[in-house]
């Protein structure tokens, strides 16, 4: 066990680190540009280069590498002040490939997964619906087929980067006649689509980063499919099993650092807070969860360059992040006194409004993805085969399943 | 031992419920939160008229002469509906600070106003990030003249007076005093703050004229006289907006279904509910000794009213959290209310000091207290 790199990640490391102090964009270069197009930007130069999706193969715009690679380059980036990236790509590159990669024919790979890793497209997911969110299975909005095209009618909604986006991965009702699991069918779809219309959603925080989506009588070819008809349940499981692990638990704004300092500059009875015991309990305690975090996700990382699968216990990080993130931010308000509520949404760059702004933006990541219930559940059933609550609405068709209404 | 409210205190609490449930339903606070008002100074004008302002006011000032055993339950409806008005500010506050502090021609002239509503009082000690002591205070008063900033005022752009904090060379280091707002030498910083359903501002002082409330080099011991008395108010009002949480999560959780069954048949949802029942009833015991200690005045009243008012904080944001999370994606939307508890609930739990400074106060008091 060590952290050293090999000869070989060091000679990576090195050419990582050259590249990057060579090619991050300087201001001047994206001047006028607004955050997407920053963004789109740095995704553009960093495929260029070689750096894009770096584990994908060549021939799909990534670079063959290893996911030691991977993270090696990620943390070199990371020393770098670099646009920000939000959910741009994270759904298209995280989500969407790897399930274009697993069930796709080889004209869709070659159609989509380069523009993926440029960034010159961005995909969306049409998942969630009014009424199926953790129980995504209860999703309604129907396909029905029409010579060799499918024609879709529904509402989906809290669709992040919808406004922005090109393609979707869009999970339908085929069959409500049968079992909710066995009646689903997944296709991509063009965003352009005649009959697709986004509507944009405000947020608690007061942005608009997700949007409803209405689908009517939207044509699909068959051609883009993914899976058998009928099977869209077992793609969508790729597409999630991708994503718990992509959403994962990065600790920024709020986090042990940001909380230090913080105590370090402030008083409490006229001397630096960081000296008071309660405080230094609290922060341990936050300390012990992110060291927790961060070396719980080397050991997934050493178990990924091996060729293990992500398992269920990638369903942590989101689950221990999204809550210490909300009561770090809390608690850093509390020791701020009466100026810690102070927050211009418009002037989040202000010192101390980090954590304001991750006060009021946390919420969403213990929903999104996959709430805490949902992972205690995954955890709970799956890594500890404890066993699953009794189900009413697994074995009947889904026409039958209770709704309430 | 009887530890409840009597007949009548429950007759001003279900009137004050079914006033506030007409008169402020979440579209006025939705109003002030979008729109450009301080308040909702329509419903203060009706909330006035009630005589709430006037509860706990002697009736030879102009007040009903009533118990703080009433106040507190109307201190609890309008936390129940997050009433954008500054209710806390002019009754826990500076009508408080003015009843404990002040000389007889002081309390025959303000405290008639404050029961009519006529003047809207607030209170000021905050200078700075972090915890504002006696040895900290820049702000100073010279021939009877303030200058000196404070941080944060609550409703700050809607009082016409002002009760602050400032340097003494005195006694324990610092005095109160009650400036007037409407005069030259004050001015205001507009500050955006996470309730934009309340108002907040810098004021700076400079040279305005202020008159000294309560004797010079008093002030800091007075404060925690005042904010003991406030503690227990504001623990009330902040446990009628843990109950609504609750009530929004469980209604939320009967009507929604999943997995072909409402969520509330999930442990995972009815523990998470049940956890903000038991907070929300020792929040609300706790409360209980709080008004008790607050209206017999009890050599109790720090540690029953650190008490409330942690108990209170804690229930707050616990409640207003999980009910967010109960209601999944369209808990995170501004469009559904359960954004305005939240905000409320980090607000509220630092306007007069947060739970740290609270929970700190609660064990020096428990020392006092066999
Ligand atoms: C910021 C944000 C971005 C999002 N982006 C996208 C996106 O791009 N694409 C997309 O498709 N979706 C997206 N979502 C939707 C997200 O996946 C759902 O909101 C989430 O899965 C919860 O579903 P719901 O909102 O319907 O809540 P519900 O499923 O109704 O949940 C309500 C409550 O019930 C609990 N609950 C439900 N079932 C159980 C159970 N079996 N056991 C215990 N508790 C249970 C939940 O934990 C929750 O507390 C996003 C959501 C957010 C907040």
């Amino acid at each position: 066990m060590n952290f050293e790199d090999t000869q070989k990640e060091a000679a990576f490391r090195a050419e990582a680190r050259a590249w990057l102090e060579a090619n991050v964009p300087k201001e001047s270069e994206m001047a006028g540009l607004d955050e997407v197009g920053r963004a789109k930007f740095w995704q553009k130069r960093k495929s260029d280069g070689g750096w894009a999706c770096l584990t994908w193969p060549k021939q799909f715009g990534g670079r063959g590498a290893s996911t030691i690679e991977q993270v090696i380059f990620n943390q070199e980036e990371a020393k770098f002040e670099t646009p920000y990236m939000g959910s741009y790509f994270s759904i298209g590159q995280g989500m969407a490939a790897p399930t274009i990669m697993t069930y796709g024919s080889a004209e869709m790979q070659a159609k989509y997964l380069p523009k993926l890793a440029s960034g010159e497209e961005i995909w969306c997911q049409l998942f969630s619906e009014p009424s199926a969110g953790s129980d995504l299975a209860a999703l309604r909005t129907r396909a029905e087929k029409d010579g060799d095209d499918w024609i879709i009618n529904g509402q989906k909604v809290w669709t992040t980067v919808a406004q922005y986006a090109s393609y979707a991965i869009l999970v339908t009702r085929t069959d409500p006649n049968v079992p909710k699991h066995k009646g689903m069918t997944y296709f991509c779809v063009d965003m352009k689509s005649p009959g697709i219309e986004v509507r944009p959603i405000k947020q608690m925080s007061g942005g608009s980063s997700f949007n409803e989506v209405y689908l009517t009588d939207v044509r699909i070819p068959d051609n883009m499919r993914l899976g058998d008809v009928g099977q869209g349940w077992r793609v969508a499981l790729t597409t999630l099993m991708n994503e718990r692990a992509s959403i994962g638990g990065g600790s920024a704004g709020a986090n042990f650092k940001s909380v230090k300092e913080l105590a370090e500059r402030l008083t409490i009875d006229d001397k630096p807070a960081i000296e008071d015991s309660t405080v230094r309990a609290k922060l341990a305690s936050w300390y012990v969860e992110e060291a927790g975090l961060k070396y719980t996700e080397m050991r997934t990382l050493t178990a990924l360059s091996r060729g293990d699968e992500p398992g269920p216990e990638s369903s942590i990080g989101k689950l221990v992040a999204g809550v210490k993130g909300q009561d770090m931010a809390s608690f850093a308000i509390d020791l701020l006194e009466q100026q810690g509520i102070q927050w211009d949404p418009e002037q989040d760059e202000l010192e101390d409004a980090v954590f304001v702004s991750n006060f009021m933006s946390l919420p969403g990541l213990r929903i999104a993805g996959g709430t805490d219930e949902i992972m205690l559940n995954i955890i709970a059933e799956r890594v500890l085969g404890l066993p699953p609550e009794p189900r009413v609405d697994k074995t009947i068709p889904f026409s039958d399943v209770p709704t309430g209404v | 031992m009887n530890f409840e409210f009597n007949d009548e205190q429950i007759f001003v609490r279900d009137v004050a419920r079914s006033f506030l449930a007409a008169n402020c339903p979440p579209e006025v606070v939705r109003r002030v939160l979008e729109g450009n008002e301080h308040y909702a100074a329509d419903l203060w004008q009706q909330i006035v008229a009630q005589g709430w302002a006037a509860t706990a006011i002697p009736e030879k000032y102009g007040g009903l002469g009533m118990s703080y055993l009433e106040l507190v339950l109307v201190a609890e409806e309008l936390g129940r509906v997050c009433a954008p008005v500054p209710f806390a500010s002019s009754v826990y506050l500076a009508t408080e600070a003015i009843l404990l502090a002040g000389s007889e021609a002081q309390k025959e002239h303000w405290l008639p106003k404050f029961a009519e509503g006529e003047v809207i009082g607030t209170l000021a000690y905050a200078e700075k990030a972090g915890r504002t002591t006696a040895a900290s205070l820049e702000t100073k008063v010279e021939n009877g003249k303030i200058t000196g900033r404070k941080t944060t005022v609550v409703d700050a752009e809607i009082a016409q007076l002002i009760v602050v904090a400032a340097k003494s060379d005195k006694g324990d280091g610092a005095s109160l005093y009650l400036v007037s707002l409407d005069q030259d030498g004050v001015s205001y910083e507009s500050v955006k703050t996470i309730d934009p359903s309340m108002n907040h501002a810098n004021i700076i002082f400079n040279g305005a004229s202020a008159e000294l409330l309560g004797a010079d080099g008093e002030g800091w011991g007075l404060l925690e006289k005042i904010l003991d008395r406030a503690a227990v108010l504001y623990a009330w009002e902040q446990l009628g907006g843990s109950e609504t949480c609750l009530a929004m999560a469980k209604d939320h959780a009967m009507e929604r279904y999943a997995f072909g069954r409402p969520i509330g048949s999930f442990q995972a949802i009815k523990h998470k509910l049940a956890r903000m029942y038991v907070k929300n009833t020792l929040a609300r015991s706790n409360a209980y000794y709080g008004a008790w200690a607050l209206n017999t005045n009890a050599p109790e009243l720090p540690l029953a009213a650190a008490t409330a008012r942690v108990g209170s904080s804690q229930a707050y944001y616990y409640s207003s959290k999980e009910s967010i999370q109960t209601h999944g994606g369209m808990g995170f939307t501004w469009e559904v209310d359960c954004q305005f508890y939240y905000r409320r609930a980090k607000v509220l739990a630092v306007t007069i000091g947060s739970e740290r400074v609270w929970s700190d106060k609660l064990i020096t008091a428990s020392d006092l207290v066999g």
